[in-house]
């Protein structure tokens, strides 16, 4: 089955960081194995160009990221942000800076109240992004039970 | 030698799942690129399609960022550690906050009912009508482009709208640009322009600015807007705008119109390219006809200076995907819009990392165009001796006293339709070449004047015809338009 598994708690953290951030976006990065989000990691937003409408993950942060997941023993999967005000699609802004084999997971917050929520993941061709399905709340995928015993 | 490449996360699946990679270089350019050969799935994410490395891929030799060492020039020994790291980002595309901190005015009650289809759209609403409110937008010109923009702005509750213009309204200009009336023929735009967009909306402060804009006061003049709407019909105006806007932080919501062709983008938002990255050289002066000479549907201003509007609104409101990267071209003949994507061109000379020009240059040198010559003076043409010109005075004299010269009108059928020097004969120049053998040749054969509309193309025929061994050719300086106005005022100008 296609799509990322992501655990309610987790999900419910993501839609808190937007919240939070609004009328700015947030961004974190998501941290688990195989396909199962074990955890939101909350990055500082450090775009210079207006952060109400973008976001900006810098080479530190990522390298920090992977440190994280690396010492859980667990993958970097890909990053979430929010779009305050703005449907939960990928923009052609997203699609220009988009990494490969990364699930790029989108919150709309709408008037400062967290909304849809989706995943996207870049085609190998880059010509655009493919919708893949959030498995909420429906615990965790069987393959992720031996990455979460390495988390401190 | 060979050297450590480290691969992040999200490329591992196309090196065999390795973090590390060894690959022989010199250069951390000559790395990536035997990298990308090695693991060919490699080429497309870390490289654009014009070979650069895309800039959102950062690299590092050990610890230390390229950029500040010699980019991809940068050597590299035995080891060195060469990281791949991503800059992940992301968004809803939008400028920066136009408006910022400044001071909104609420609402007043006749304002609410006025705006109300406005305010009912949550992507406008009270904040945003407030927001257009308190911003301040210059048209540059109040022709075909500038009428319907600033129309629409007026319209749209925009609290402050400059406007620059010199121009007198001629009877040419009601077929497109519909700020000005009938009446107001002979009046000068500026001011037929303010009556009517104070009748649009009488809430709306009208700045206007009887100027030509140029090198000297372009800076002064932006100061004190949010955006630049550029309605200019000329390469010289254009590059000066894009410059200005550059220079002075403001996004540059460009149109142009030609014939049945329209183009609009968004140029000089931060991070976004300008029109320098799309053209970064004027073309040579004549090759792209105004549009005086080459003429423009009526219409088409309309869309293209309602989509100027259209853009402005979104910037100031801070919504929806604005026309920034993308380059929009609308074929009203056809009824085809296509989109290209612009890129900001990181060595453009004004808007790239290492910009070289941080100052207005003098754009009429740099179009090409001597001072004080313009495209449309009516002129000789570039360049012809005074030999092989004639007047349009010593033409008629001619003519009166029966020594008839051949007159070879160069221009195209449609327009000899409009108005004509009686007896003359047409070819238009793109046929010249080809129709040779229809001129008066050998030693009776009478003298040749060439004209066009206004001087141009029938330079361009005479130096042809000199070149082709017609030794007694000459160029009606001022063409038809100077004929029908000191000669033949009886037929129509166009």
């Amino acid at each position: 089955m296609n799509g990322v598994w992501i655990p309610a708690e987790v999900a419910d953290a993501i839609r808190a960081h937007g919240k939070a951030a609004y009328p700015d976006e947030c961004c974190g990065a998501l941290i688990g194995s195989g396909s199962s989000v074990l955890e939101a990691f909350a990055l500082d937003n450090k775009t210079t160009s207006g952060a109400r409408r973008r976001f900006l993950v810098e080479p530190t942060d990522f390298r920090q990221a992977e440190a994280r997941a690396r010492a859980a023993g667990a993958e970097l999967l890909g990053f979430y942000h929010s779009h305050p005000d703005h449907p939960a699609r990928p923009s052609q802004f997203d699609l220009d800076h988009a990494w490969p084999n990364l699930s790029y997971v989108i919150v709309a917050v709408e008037g400062g109240r967290p909304a849809t929520m989706t995943s996207w993941r870049l085609r190998d061709d880059r010509s655009a992004f493919d919708e893949e399905t959030i498995h909420e709340n429906q615990g965790t995928h069987p393959h992720a039970a031996a990455a979460l015993h390495g988390q401190a | 030698m060979k050297i450590k490449v480290l691969i992040p996360t999200p490329l591992r699946p196309f090196t065999g799942k390795r973090d590390v990679v060894d690959i022989e270089g010199r250069t951390v350019g000559e790395v990536l690129r035997a990298l990308a050969t090695e693991y060919g799935d490699l080429q497309r994410h870390l490289f654009a399609d014009d070979g650069r490395l895309r800039s959102f891929v950062n690299i590092y030799v050990n610890d230390d960022d390229i950029r500040y060492l010699k980019k991809e020039d940068t050597e590299v020994q035995a080891g060195d550690t060469v990281s791949i790291i991503p800059s992940v980002a992301g968004g809803a595309p939008v400028a920066a906050d136009l408006i910022g901190e400044r001071q909104q005015a609420e609402l007043t009650k006749a304002e609410v009912e006025r705006y109300s289809r406005h305010l009912i759209m949550p992507e406008v609403g009270i904040d945003g009508q407030r927001r257009l409110k308190a911003a301040r937008v210059l048209c540059i010109g109040a022709g075909g482009l500038g009428s319907p923009a600033a129309m629409y702005l007026a319209a749209a509750g925009v609290g402050r709208l400059g406007i620059v213009d010199f121009d007198v309204v001629d009877s040419s200009n009601l077929q497109r640009q519909i700020i000005h009336g009938t009446p107001d023929v002979g009046r000068p735009k500026l001011v037929s322009a303010r009556e009517r967009l104070t009748a649009i909306n009488p809430e709306v402060q009208i700045d206007s600015h009887e100027t030509r804009i140029t090198s000297a006061n372009a800076l002064a003049l932006f100061a004190d807007y949010d955006v630049i709407v550029d309605g200019t019909d000329n390469f010289p105006t254009r590059y000066l705008v894009n410059d200005a806007s550059v220079l002075s932080g403001k996004p540059n919501v460009y149109g142009s119109i030609f014939r049945f062709e329209g183009q609009a983008s968004v140029f000089a938002v931060k991070g976004g390219p300008c029109y320098r990255c799309l053209y970064p050289e004027p073309p040579p002066p004549g090759l792209v006809p105004s549009c005086a000479e080459g003429g423009v549907l009526g219409v088409l201003p309309g869309v293209i200076g309602t989509i100027q509007a259209t853009e402005t609104i979104k910037l100031i409101l801070g919504g929806g995907e604005p026309l920034v990267g993308r380059f929009l071209i609308y074929d009203a003949w056809r009824m085809r819009f296509r989109e290209l994507k612009l890129r900001r061109d990181p060595a453009c000379p004004v808007c790239g990392d290492a910009p070289t020009i941080k100052a207005l240059i003098d754009y009429e040198q740099f179009c090409g165009i001597a001072p004080q010559r313009g495209a449309a003076s009516g002129g000789a043409g570039p360049g012809l001796p005074p030999e092989l010109e004639t007047s349009v005075e010593e033409l008629k004299a001619r003519l009166d006293r029966s020594d008839r010269p051949f007159i070879l009108d160069v221009r195209e059928p449609h327009e000899y339709q409009i108005n004509r020097i009686p007896g003359s004969t047409l070819i238009p120049l793109g046929e010249l070449q080809q129709r040779l053998t229809e001129l008066p040749q050998g030693a009776a054969a009478p003298d040749i004047v060439v004209h066009c509309k206004s001087g141009a193309r029938s330079a361009k025929a005479t130096r042809l015809l000199t070149e082709r061994g017609f030794d007694r050719v000459r160029n009606l300086k001022g063409g038809i338009v100077a004929w029908v106005e000191k000669i033949d005022p009886s037929q129509p100008k166009y």
